[in-house]
């Protein structure tokens, strides 16, 4: 899998098929606001690029759309769903804002990382989950407490319910 | 339909303009609102939430800063709902704001430390951690403490709206948000010391001024910047008699808020190691220190032996453009007044076929603030954002707003303004180039061609390019024809001259020149050139410019401020002149190793904000300032050294008592002069072919001592030494590898050059810089380079 190539002097080029991808969020916007399409850009090349994103791509992606790289960082570094370094396939979010933690929510987030052995904002040695920091509020509050793993909705959670998942999508991923 | 609305604040009715912000009219009122991330001169953001105010019928509080006013509006801005909702916000500030206050800089002059004294608690309420961050290093000028910073995105919004470059962001979100630039280096900016004012906290802070002082322990005094044409309006800050900072002082007409990262750190160059603190005298070969009155009256007597033996045009008088108008007064008093006519203070400049056809002084040709009014502008020769920062600032607000701005320049120099038109040629090409932009004009402009201008554009090739700057320039309801340094040091600069009148005559566009130095303006009206007398009056007599000065060397020469090694357009040929000269007397601050060499009398000067004086800037603007700091050891203020020469050497009319007085004489001089510009039947052009051009720019950090001797400014990235910068194809074509060191010859010097491939140079040519360390033996600025050997 692969986003870009090498360009030399720690730049890269994104790939044909990267930038017609891009170039089809790009045709959705007037041609002043090219740069409307930095959000749907990043996910892009993060998809390309096995789900992180790395400096030299923020770069291309800036040379790309006309903009001052910093402005792309502040972007990348603000959403949660965009990474700046190289994190586990799954993705597990917690919430423990108000009505998840009134629920219970620190105590799945606890029970999570004794279970990976990870604490917030890291991913799994072998690379199988990233267990996202502070990921709230995730608009679930009627099933509090409420997590979600690669965009998929769990609620009304307990510890047990959590091994559940975890057991089922180890089964799963084989 | 009015535009007014009536509002009011506080029980005060107040005229208000539609669509403009609460804070601005309270502001414009005197009604003080607190706030952090509000600046009059940038964005609204609304982020900090400091200016909360009642206002009638709205729910809660609003901010004042993003609230515009309605009519009939009322606000309360001390209501105790308005109180509770300003101490609230503060109260969450200083959640995470450290209480190091004793160990801040900014303490003592901190809006947050200010602000939190009528709105804070007395004791905080949160008794949870702080967070702590990590500060990135910004490079040698601005230090950072980010634990401190409020996330107001002054800084942010300054480097992205005004200086045109935005390298500073907010990375990160909610309580992880820093300020950063994420990938670390230092800042590139031009411009970046003012984010230093900008911040509100201590956050960001002067790197050179860290811990040097506290802001109560100073004195303030009113300056003017040294460096450029714009003239910056300063406050030069002393702690007993030795400059601590400068920082800008506030002036809508001339530098607005801001300052140039040269004018506020260039101080830091006063106390090099090489300061001239007491007379020195050449004795058997060797330089002795002196006291001044032995030192005065050998250089006296030393002088009139010269005339005596050689008559009075073996006497170069060379001075700094960057000198007030007092001292170049009295230095061209001293020359003609010794029968003299060699005074010159253009030393960057390549020729001088022009000079007669010379306005009073050279100026922008409109006011400061109308250059951001512009609708259409041609660069000739001009990297305007590096050689006057603050008038580049200007011109990006015009293009910003749509002006079309066309560039004819060796180099494609990189601007923060959309350009319209890019001619990037060699130099002979500039001139080719923009008599094929006059000859279009000719056409279509009822203007009579001056005959010189005549046998410019006589044969020239209009091609699509040239016609589309010409057509640019004919539309614009207001033009404007830029000459800057490097058309200055171009050896045809006559030719460029008075095409560039021609084109902005017929095209109904302003002439701007802009050469060299603070005071470039100032040297023209106080005669301190070589064809012309105080106010522009007919010189008696007529002598050698700065360049014959040094290409026909003179049996002795007064150097006033100036290094020739690197402020003289051919070094190589200034090297030969001094080294044998039977009389050099350097009036400087500083006596650099090459002055060493050549001196036999060496004076030591006041330097900037030593001395008081004058500078007339691109605005035509007189400026006058006292001296603010104590020169070091027995440095004199220059003035009062030219007195005492002139005194000694039986001149007349030397016995002023303040430089007041010289300068009324000066100003009087320059009321009862005419308009002194003539014509010019013909001048100079580019005959010669060479394979190689060398454009040697000034870069910004090189461009007189005081600024050369700058650390903090000499440690950022645009501080340059000197290379042999050329375009990819030319490389190709010498056979010239990029990082290979090759021996280039000019003018009879060598030097030995590291290749750099740089695509912004012109085809043909190789950008070597001047005033810069390694091209100090080179000859001229401008000329054919040779390639010695690979």
């Amino acid at each position: 899998m692969s986003a870009a190539r090498d360009a030399g002097a720690g730049r890269v080029v994104l790939d044909e098929k990267v930038r017609a991808e891009i170039d089809d969020w790009v045709r959705r916007y007037p041609p002043e606001r090219r740069r409307s399409a930095v959000l749907a850009a990043l996910r892009i090349v993060q998809h390309h690029n096995g789900g992180y994103l790395t400096v030299p791509l923020m770069d291309a992606v800036a040379e790309y759309l006309d903009l001052e790289p910093i402005s792309v960082y502040e972007v990348a570094t603000f959403y949660s769903m965009l990474e700046t370094r190289p994190v586990g396939r799954h993705h597990i979010s917690v919430c423990t804002n108000v009505s998840c933690m009134l629920r219970g929510g620190e105590e799945i987030l606890a029970h999570l990382e004794r279970r990976l052995g990870i604490k917030a904002g890291e991913s799994t040695p072998d690379g199988r989950y990233y267990l996202k920091r502070e990921e709230e509020c995730l608009a679930a509050c009627c099933g509090a407490p409420a997590m979600q793993i690669d965009h998929v909705y769990y609620e009304n959670l307990t510890p047990e319910k959590v091994d559940e998942i975890l057991d089922r999508l180890e089964r799963d991923d084989g | 339909m009015s535009d007014e609305v009536t509002i009011e604040i506080d029980g005060r009715p107040l005229k208000a303009r539609k669509g403009q912000m609460l804070i601005e009219v309270a502001d414009a009122h005197g009604i003080r609102i607190p706030r952090f991330c509000y600046h009059p001169k940038l964005s609204v953001a609304a982020n900090c939430r400091m200016c909360l105010v009642e206002v009638e019928k709205a729910p809660k509080a609003l901010p004042a800063c993003a609230t515009p006013v309605a009519d009939g509006m009322k606000v309360y801005t001390r209501s105790p709902k308005a109180l509770a909702a300003q101490k609230a916000t503060m109260e969450f500030l200083l959640i995470n704001h450290p209480l190091d206050c004793p160990i801040c800089d900014q303490g003592g002059e901190c809006e947050l430390q200010d602000l939190a004294l009528g709105y804070g608690r007395d004791v905080s309420r949160f008794a949870e951690r702080k967070r702590v961050v990590a500060d990135p290093d910004l490079g040698p000028l601005v230090a950072t403490d980010m634990t401190r910073c409020i996330h107001c995105t002054r800084c942010v919004r300054f480097g992205e709206e005004i200086a045109g470059v935005k390298e500073l962001g907010a990375v990160g979100r909610g309580e992880h948000m820093r300020i950063t630039t994420y990938v670390p280096h230092p800042l590139r900016s031009e411009l970046s010391g003012n984010v230093i004012d900008l911040c509100p906290v201590g956050a960001l802070t002067s790197k050179p001024f860290r811990f040097r002082a506290r802001p109560w322990e100073l004195i303030q005094h009113e300056g003017v910047a040294p460096h450029d044409a714009v003239g910056s309006n300063i406050h030069i800050h002393t702690l007993r008699g030795r400059v601590m900072r400068v920082v800008p002082h506030d002036n809508e007409e001339v530098n607005e808020t801001w300052l140039s990262d040269r004018d506020r750190f260039s101080y830091e160059g006063l106390y090099g190691p090489d300061r001239l603190e007491r007379p020195l005298l050449r004795e058997g070969g060797v330089l002795q220190e002196a006291d001044w009155e032995l030192a005065l009256e050998r250089a006296a007597a030393r002088l009139r032996e010269v005339v005596a033996a050689h008559g009075p045009d073996a006497v170069g008088v060379l001075v700094s453009p960057s000198a007030t108008v007092e001292e170049l007064y009295l230095a061209q008093k001293l020359a003609r007044g010794l029968g003299s006519g060699n005074v010159d203070h253009r030393l960057r400049q390549g020729d001088f076929g022009a000079d007669p056809a010379m306005g009073r002084a050279p100026g922008l040709g409109m006011r400061i603030p109308e250059l951001e009014r512009v609708d259409a502008a041609l660069l000739v020769g001009s990297d305007i954002r590096m050689d006057q920062p603050l008038l580049g600032l200007r011109l990006r607000k015009a293009g910003m707003r749509g002006a079309e701005i066309a560039v004819l320049n060796p180099v494609d120099y990189e601007f923060y303004f959309p350009v319209a038109h890019r001619l990037i040629t060699d130099p002979p090409g500039m001139v080719r180039a923009l008599a094929a932009i006059a000859a279009d004009l000719v056409r279509h402009s009822d203007i009579a061609v001056p005959p010189a201008v005549a046998g410019l554009v006589e044969g020239a090739r209009v091609e699509e390019a040239h016609a589309a700057v010409a057509h640019t320039l004919r539309r614009a309801g207001r033009g404007l024809v830029v000459l800057g340094a490097q058309a200055h040091a171009s050896p045809w600069f006559g030719a460029l001259r008075l095409l560039a009148g021609y084109v902005a005559a017929a095209s109904g566009a302003a002439l701007a020149e802009l050469p060299f130095g603070a005071n470039a303006a100032g040297a023209w009206l106080a005669g301190a050139v070589p064809h012309r007398g105080p106010g522009g009056a007919p010189a008696q007599p007529a002598g050698l410019d700065a360049r014959a000065m040094l290409e026909r060397p003179r049996r002795a020469y007064v150097l006033l401020g100036v290094e020739p090694e690197r402020d003289a357009w051919n070094p190589a040929a200034a090297a030969r002149a001094l080294g044998e000269a039977e009389l050099v007397i350097q009036i400087a601050p500083w006596l650099s190793e090459a002055g060493r060499r050549w001196a036999h009398v060496a004076l030591p000067a006041a330097a900037f904000a030593e001395t008081s004086g004058t500078f007339v800037n691109a605005d035509g603007r007189w400026q006058s300032f006292e001296g603010a700091a104590r020169p070091p050891g027995e440095a004199r203020p220059a003035w009062k050294i030219l007195r005492v020469l002139g005194t000694l050497l039986d001149l007349e009319g030397f016995g002023y008592e303040d430089p007041d007085e010289i300068r009324r004489e000066v100003r009087a001089a320059v009321e009862a002069a005419p308009d002194p510009a003539g014509t010019v039947a013909a001048v100079a052009l580019p005959e010669t072919a060479a394979s190689l051009w060398r454009v040697g720019d000034v870069p910004i950090y090189a461009v007189d001592p005081l600024v050369r001797r700058s650390r903090p400014l000499q440690e950022t990235p645009l501080a340059v030494e000197a290379a042999l910068r050329v375009a990819p194809a030319t490389a190709a074509r010498l056979g010239l590898a990029a990082g290979a060191r090759v021996r280039v010859r000019q003018d009879g010097t060598q030097a030995e050059l590291e290749v750099v491939l740089d695509r912004r140079v012109a085809e043909g040519c190789a950008l070597v810089h001047a005033g810069v360390p390694g091209s100090e033996g080179l000859g001229p600025a401008v000329g054919p380079l040779e390639i010695v050997a690979g």
